[in-house]
């Protein structure tokens, strides 16, 4: 059932994070856990809900099943309506042709249909790579006042990081005139979130001319946003204050979940004004036995800790035994970490079983990588696993 | 053999009155992140009841917050699922009576639509004061097996003159198991006794007939009058369990079963069956956040808490704050309890959104903890 909704958001999560290697090897990078009981996907789907923007369309593509079975009928992020809600977007067979996802701009366009069920006036672009918290709908007040074509979100970066993003050059009133792609000398610091509100219509027209280009890439960075700017549409740059983190690398995976430590973290999950929602099941209590120390770390549901936890970020059913010591790291749901074993510096995937007497990882300051270690893992007794080192999921 | 489930959340109120004043039994919060109504609930579901009806009586509003549709045990279902049964004000005395039901006879009585609209074969009653993780489905397997018309769940317990007011009916059985007497635990009994878990399984057909016979002869009570009636005609078995059972009898009787958890035996009994988990309400809140100053041993702790005290052998329910320098033991904080800085707790139980000022010492006894209740700020 249909009902004319003003904005519908489509959120592409169908890329692989291949720069988080172990980590995505069976899951969709969306799907990737962060903070102790949430997955990257639910910070964009939180912040859907939390803009009063109650239809979104999720475009997968590689690796879905995860994914698919963790957003199910949207209920925990409210998104289980009779009209609108999330939906579960994959690749199709058409009656012309079957293709898969062939770029970002080329998912919208195929499904095009399904925006159109809800007569939608805007449509908001998404992407799964980023924590953060903000409020669409002052995006898209912004895109109204302005009588825009095509809005897009961004965040003044420092200088000599401006180089790793596609960078806006705005005028006074903050309409853009320039769209750089990784510039090798940047001449702005407004960097692009990937975060986008174009009209409907013009989308629509821009995707169909993209569709038509066999040399194109089917991609916005790179075809749709250069494209309306050559054509003189109007385009704004909504600027963006506040905490936003790009996941997309191991380090900097590892560092958003140490921005979340602390007494007054950096980014707080504890936000009675903005909470953030997340697909869970009922696990008992953590519990936290004799001798165990737990120094500035965030512990979840189910987790058994015996032994000693610092600076550390634990995800659902963690065991941790007695005089076992986990530093600077983070330890996604079920795994267990032995008797007397020593975790520094690592990032354990779902699962992983470290042996009694395991030395894993170095001290912070002196590894040159965070080590990484694949979901499933079994690490025997008494093995050391020297720092930077990482073991792909063996499944 | 079908069986359909039916909760009764208000029978015990009295057995907690202080924490009972503005919920009943059923939702009363237990284990860090629990309401006792769980327990029962997810032994039904986990035993494959899909169609469960809860019996109110007064005061349920935070448990129909609870409950909801019945989601989070999997029992919002187009057929079946959970059916909140409150009370006709009509059903006793006459229409102009505004009189409620008073017995649990009289809460069957009030719920014969349901019972008869049931095509389950078997009808499993459960209480709200018994913890446990039970299989019923052994229960109801032993009923068909043994044809019975009713099956009461019994376990062996030394019943103390100190406790007989905390306990359950005694059910007195044969060596065949089956039942000859329903004593009431106030009479003088003392010794090794079978007592009722309240958790019986009963054929539907036999219990409608039950229903109707009682109230044609005017009868009040369940165990001391409807089920003796039959005694000679019906087939009334016992079944024994020996896993381990919590029952809340009192204030003091609640805070060592929360206390017993700290056991890692019983924790994983009761919790760890991935075949059986226990069910509960699923809200969003974010792991628990410790401090520097934290000093956590021995304790149970459900997420959103932010810990930056000292916290032994306690349960901590969603939400608690514990500033630094707070020294908290041996004690039970419900949901947004917030123990301020260089607070000192030992035995207390704190009912939800209790806020206890910086500095401020409260001291209980295991035997008799100091309760604070909802909203109050000390």
């Amino acid at each position: 059932m249909f009902k004319k909704k003003e904005c519908v958001a489509m959120l592409l999560a169908g890329g692989q994070g291949s720069r988080l290697y172990a980590l995505t090897q069976n899951v969709a990078k969306p799907a990737v856990p962060f903070g102790g009981k949430y997955r990257i996907i639910d910070f964009p789907l939180s912040n859907c809900t939390n803009s009063g923007i109650d239809t979104v369309g999720v475009l997968t593509q590689y690796q879905p099943l995860v994914l698919n079975d963790y957003i199910g009928n949207g209920l925990p992020w409210d998104l289980d309506r009779t009209f609108g809600g999330v939906k579960i977007l994959p690749p199709y067979q058409g009656k012309d042709s079957a293709d898969w996802y062939k770029g970002t701009a080329n998912a919208i366009y195929q499904n095009m249909k399904f925006i159109e069920q809800y007569d939608a006036d805007y449509v908001l672009i998404l992407s799964g790579d980023h924590i953060y918290k903000m409020d669409y709908a002052k995006m898209l007040k912004f895109h109204k006042k302005n009588n825009a074509d095509c809005t897009i979100a961004v965040i003044d970066v420092p200088i000599e990081e401006a180089s790793r993003f596609g960078i806006m050059s705005v005028n006074e009133d903050d309409s853009i005139f320039k769209f750089s792609e990784k510039p090798k000398n940047p001449d702005s610091t407004l960097a692009s979130m990937g975060i986008y509100i174009f009209n409907k219509q013009k989308l629509f027209d821009y995707l169909t001319e993209d569709a038509k280009d066999p040399g194109s890439a089917n991609d916005f960075g790179k075809n749709i946003i250069p494209n309306m700017l050559n054509a003189k549409e109007r385009m704004f740059a909504y600027r963006f204050e506040g905490y936003w983190k790009d996941v997309g690398t191991l380090s900097s995976l590892w560092e958003a979940n140490m921005d979340l430590l602390g007494e007054k973290p950096t980014f707080s999950l504890d936000d009675e004004k903005w909470r953030m929602f997340t697909r869970h099941g009922a696990r008992s209590p953590q519990f936290i036995g004799e001798g165990a120390v737990i120094k500035n770390s965030i512990v979840s549901e189910g987790c058994k800790i015996y032994g000693r936890v610092e600076n550390s970020v634990l995800f659902g059913n963690v065991t941790v035994m007695p005089g076992a010591v986990v530093r600077d790291s983070v330890v996604l749901n079920h795994c267990r970490i032995g008797a007397g074993a020593n975790v520094n510096y690592a990032i354990l995937d779902t699962g992983v079983s470290v042996g009694a007497g395991v030395t894993l990882g170095g001290d912070k300051a002196a590894s040159p990588d965070v080590t990484v270690i694949g979901a499933e893992t079994v690490i025997a007794d008494g093995e050391k696993i020297e720092a930077g080192r990482m073991i792909p999921d063996v499944r | 053999m079908k069986a359909a489930g039916l909760i009764l959340s208000n029978i015990h109120d009295n057995n907690i009155p202080e924490m009972t004043a503005r919920r009943t039994m059923a939702s009363l919060p237990f284990g860090g992140r629990y309401r006792l109504i769980d327990f029962p609930l997810s032994n039904m579901v986990n035993s494959g009841i899909t169609k469960v009806g809860i019996v109110t009586h007064d005061n349920y509003r935070s448990l129909i917050d609870h409950i909801g549709t019945g989601k989070d045990w999997d029992l919002a279902r187009r057929n079946g699922g959970i059916i909140l049964l409150p009370p006709f004000i009509t059903a006793f005395d006459g229409p102009r009576a505004n009189k409620l039901y008073t017995t649990r006879l009289e809460a069957l009585m009030g719920v014969m639509d349901f019972i008869n609209h049931c095509s389950e074969d078997v009808i499993v009653l459960s209480d709200s004061d018994v913890v446990c993780n039970m299989d019923l489905r052994d229960v109801i397997n032993q009923h068909a097996a043994t044809g019975a018309d009713v099956t009461v769940v019994v376990r062996e317990k030394t019943v103390t003159e100190s406790d007989r007011r905390a306990t359950n009916s005694i059910v007195v059985s044969d060596e065949n198991g089956t039942v000859n007497k329903f004593v009431e635990s106030t009479a003088a009994i003392s010794g090794k006794c079978d007592v009722s878990m309240n958790i019986l399984v009963i054929t539907r057909t036999f219990l409608v007939s039950l229903l109707n016979n009682s109230i044609a002869h005017g009868l009040k009570g369940f165990y001391s009058q409807a089920l003796p009636f039959h005694f000679g005609k019906a087939v009334y078995k016992v079944y024994r369990y020996d896993g381990y059972c919590a029952e809340i009898g009192d204030l003091s009787r609640y805070f060592s079963a929360n206390m017993q958890l700290l056991n890692e035996g019983i924790r994983d009994e009761l919790f760890a069956n991935k075949e059986r988990p226990v069910l509960t309400k699923v809200r969003n809140t974010p792991p628990t956040q410790y401090g520097e100053n934290a000093k956590v041993s021995n304790s149970l702790i459900a997420d959103g808490c932010v810990i930056d005290g000292t916290v032994e052998n306690c349960i901590l329910f969603r939400g608690v704050h514990i500033k630094k320098g707070a020294v908290v033991r041996n004690s039970i904080l419900l949901q947004d309890t917030w123990a301020g800085e260089n607070v000192g707790l030992n035995c207390v139980i704190s009912d939800k959104k209790v806020f206890i000022r910086d500095g401020v010492t409260l001291c209980g006894h295991e035997t008799m903890p100091f309760y604070i209740a909802k909203g109050k700020m000390i």
